[in-house]
């Protein structure tokens, strides 16, 4: 029965003229009133799933580098993976130093992998590129391979004391992870 | 080409679409141009006010759930987290609880107005119905989704409610246990309700959409409670019941901001953030305030059963209306004595809410069974005699006729008899 | 008149519900002292010099017993204290953690951290409170009725009872707890505290001052909240006032 009514009666009343103006201003801003209420709502829908305070609160992390002898690296757990932070002797910055970029599967000079003035400190990420492993090397009694960085038990994969990929399966060096000096003794990761 | 929709867009891609798949045709049928009768008031916006309000329920609601853990162990602590860490977690939160409330709000508004202007009469029975199915849907919803924050009003509010249905004779205990999933309510038990809880609101959107599809065979009711003669009597709902009700979301929106951003707190019950207990009873148990009256019911019996079957009784009461109520005349605007009548029921409705929130000893006993006694009474008996006994005031000639407001015509226009409906 | 069917139906709902909320005195608990709060109202906001020295109460007195695990240190930023000293704060608290052979150990803690509870387990806390348990403070101005003004009453509310009242043992007499017996004793008292901001320490400071800041850690989002009230509200009634104006404009036309 409904769908039988013919409506043309009451159509609203179109035409040029002064009304139409500010009829037509009208819904313009009625329209966008209603836009901007209709992002004001999806907004913090969306931004809901943004990293929430907790996981950015463990998004960076302090290190003390004061007990972290010579020679020694420990392993610290970042944004959920393991971060090497090794405290490099001088023989070990000059065996790094010393490589020609062309003997390197993933050519990447030494100073390119520490902060100026912190050559002692390398800090990089602790999942092998090869499969994810978590390579050896960073206790002294650890396996270092013949480059005297990590050695990777899983294939085999070596790294040497810059931490760049030297024999074995990996194609890539260990990723520097972001991180600055707060104090020479401090450093804050991510 | 056969088979392709014959669809009237300008636009060539807009009409290969609707071609194939005519849902702009369908909206501009049945949203753009569809007859609606001109003189609805502002209790006509509640329907589709209550349509805004699940679609925000269940937006708000999957956000929540991406931060929940249904695990009694970790449920408190992760409404907790969503409140301190997660990005806006506090307004999804608040507006999903506030949402609830404004939720019974908009439904019991748009229920009592179909009670007023008889909105339920033929041919507008299964329409009546569906409602009804969507309110249980709602209530079961509401019901299992305060367990989820695992407060003590949550654990306890579960324990008696679900504990009712071993009232049933023989089945009742494997039937509690079954629901339980165990002897008591446990992890189970929320594990479940939050999968149930997940579920139901999608259920109830398609049962809205049959609502709806009910609706627009039959058309709208008008406060006059006469069918339109013809299109001087209707209107397109689009442009002018998109304004209207555009203004209704305004409204709605700011009372549901006031209680978002400075009372989220008001409607609901200091003890659901106590972590639950379960060897410690609160003092009080409540339900929600939309439940109150229900409750008040259930504890006006002392017979369990009794009280269990009352309660729902009351709600499958509402099935029947249509064919309770006998009256010839729907809209209460012509039954002088049914309008006052309607009233009682309003006042009863309150009575039995504010009964439901107090303890069941001393003057709330008595007005807890006056007010079950008269909610029964009203539909079981008033409404069938009513409709008998009562002189019904003439009817207008039609929705244009008079412009404002229904009663006799002026001057020498005929009063034409009362219309059969 | 058209709405005054309505505001009657409104004014009776009001009415239920000041009805629905049971009595207080029912039970001869006084009726609560009303408070002037910083939060209070729709502008509210949190005192940051009064969370502060609330704060300095909780961690003094309150700590040793009340968890207040849902909190974490970095949260005192919200109540105004800086990077540095949150974490000089955090590192003088220890939190239980794993050492590398697996056995349970303390280190100190993080801004990250949640605030160490006092007791490792609901058992401990009442093996050491005679049997009671001192609930978590995270939200306990939400989880009680009266919020703010009662959690106030109640630490200021200790008193003598009165003659013929009989007193179970290990219990003391407050004005305000339900049944006036309660098991926690008394624990602010003019200068327990001693603030560092120099504030003169009476019961009514401190309490008024550790009520703040329990209700900013039940509440961390008030202010952020209520600002966004405002604009939310002054938005849509610019967008009411608006959409009725174009919906008058359109119906103008029809009669109805």
């Amino acid at each position: 029965m409904a769908d039988t009514m013919s409506v043309t009666a009451h159509e609203p009343a179109h035409g040029p003229g002064p009304d139409a103006t500010k009829r037509d201003f009208l819904k313009l801003v009625t329209g966008a009133s209603a836009i901007i209420g209709a992002a004001a709502i999806a907004w913090p829908l969306v931004d809901s799933m943004n990293p929430s305070k907790d996981v950015l609160a463990l998004a960076e992390l302090e290190v003390d580098l004061t007990p972290i002898v010579q020679g020694q690296g420990i392993i610290v757990s970042w944004r959920g993976q393991p971060v090497f932070v090794r405290h490099r002797t001088e023989a070990e910055i000059k065996a790094a130093e010393a490589v020609a970029l062309s003997e390197l599967r993933d050519p990447e000079a030494d100073s390119a992998r520490i902060k100026p003035g912190h050559a002692q400190w390398l800090i990089v990420s602790g999942v092998c590129t090869h499969l994810g492993c978590i390579p050896l090397g960073n206790k002294p009694s650890d396996p270092r391979g013949t480059y005297g960085g990590w050695f990777c038990p899983c294939h085999g994969s070596q790294y040497d004391t810059s931490g760049r990929i030297r024999q074995g399966p990996a194609p890539a060096n260990l990723p520097v992870v972001p991180y600055v000096f707060e104090t020479d003794t401090k450093i804050k990761i991510g | 080409m056969v088979g392709l929709y014959k669809s009237d867009i300008k636009n060539p891609l807009l009409r290969w679409v609707d071609s194939r798949l005519p849902i702009l045709s369908i909206v501009q049928k049945e949203y753009g141009v569809f007859p609606t009768p001109k003189n609805f008031n502002y209790f006509w916006a509640f329907g589709g006010l209550a349509m805004v309000n699940l679609m925000i329920m269940i937006a708000t609601g999957i956000f929540l759930a991406m931060s929940y853990t249904p695990h009694i162990n970790m449920a408190f602590d992760s409404v907790e987290r969503i409140m301190r860490d997660v990005n806006y977690g506090w307004l999804l939160r608040y507006a999903h609880a506030n949402g609830a409330s404004m939720f019974f709000i908009v439904v019991y508004i748009h229920l009592f107005r179909g009670l007023y202007y008889g909105s339920y009469k033929a041919p507008r029975e299964l329409l009546w119905m569906l409602g009804v199915v969507l309110l249980l849907l709602m209530m079961a919803t509401a019901f299992m989704g305060y367990v989820l924050p695992w407060g003590q009003m949550s654990f306890w509010g579960a324990t008696v409610i679900t504990n009712l249905f071993s009232a049933i004779p023989l089945v009742g205990e494997p039937i509690v246990h079954w629901l339980w999933g165990g002897f008591s309510v446990a992890n189970p038990t929320l594990n479940r309700f939050f999968s149930l809880h997940y579920l139901l609101p999608f259920v109830i959107v398609g049962v809205v959409f049959l609502h709806v599809v009910a609706l627009h065979i039959t058309g709208s009711n008008n406060p006059l409670g006469i069918e339109p003669k013809g299109p001087q009597d209707t209107l397109p709902f689009h442009p002018y019941y998109t304004v209207k009700d555009s203004v209704a979301i305004c409204v709605y929106f700011m009372v549901f901001a006031m209680l978002v951003f400075f009372f989220p707190n008001a409607l609901g019950h200091s003890d659901n953030y106590i972590p639950a207990n379960p060897l410690l009873t609160p003092t009080h148990i409540v339900p929600e305030w939309y439940f109150l009256p229900f409750y008040a019911i259930l504890r006006a019996v002392p017979s369990k059963l009794g009280g269990v079957t009352l309660m729902f009784g009351a709600i499958l009461v509402l099935f029947a209306l249509p064919w309770l109520d006998t009256s010839p005349v729907r809209s209460a605007r012509f039954r002088p004595v049914y309008r006052i009548v309607f009233w009682f029921l309003v006042i009863a409705c309150i009575a039995l809410g504010v009964v439901g929130a107090n303890p069941p000893e001393g003057i709330w006993v008595p007005i807890g069974r006056l007010g079950t006694a008269y909610y029964f009474i009203h539909f079981l008996v008033l409404m069938p005699l009513l409709g008998k006994l009562e002189r019904p005031l003439p009817l207008p000639e039609s929705i244009s006729h008079p412009v404002l407001g229904g009663g006799p015509l002026p001057g020498a226009a005929a009063v034409h008899p009362m219309e059969k409906v | 008149m058209r709405t005054l069917r309505p505001t009657l139906i409104g004014a009776a709902l009001l009415a239920a519900a000041m009805l629905a909320a049971p009595a207080r005195a029912a039970e001869g608990e006084a009726a609560l002292p009303q408070v002037n709060w910083s939060f209070s109202g729709l502008f509210g906001t949190i005192d940051r010099a009064a969370a502060q020295r609330g704060f300095q109460v909780y961690d003094t007195v309150c700590s040793n017993c009340h968890s207040l695990k849902q909190a974490y240190y970095r949260d005192l930023a919200g109540i105004g204290l800086s990077e540095d000293q949150i974490k000089a704060i955090a590192a003088g608290k220890t939190v239980p953690d794993i050492d590398d052979n697996g056995q349970p150990t303390d280190r100190p803690a993080l801004p990250s951290d949640h605030f160490r509870s006092p007791f490792p387990n609901d058992r401990a806390a009442r093996a050491t409170n005679n049997g009671g348990l001192p609930p978590d403070l995270s939200v306990i101005t939400k989880a009680r009725e009266g919020g703010a003004d009662y959690i106030y009453a109640l630490l200021t509310g200790y008193a003598d009872p009165p003659a013929g009242f009989h007193m179970m043992a290990g219990l003391n007499y407050n004005k305000y707890f339900t049944g006036n017996q309660i098991a926690m004793i008394q624990p602010l008292r003019d200068g327990t505290v001693t603030y560092t901001d120099a504030t003169n320490p009476s019961l009514d400071q401190q309490a008024r001052d550790v009520v703040t800041f329990l209700t900013y850690i039940a509440n961390p989002e008030l202010e952020q909240r209520h600002r966004m009230g405002v604009k939310v509200v002054l938005f849509l009634l610019f967008l009411t006032g608006l959409s009725y104006s174009v919906k008058r404009k359109l119906w103008a036309g029809v009669e109805h």
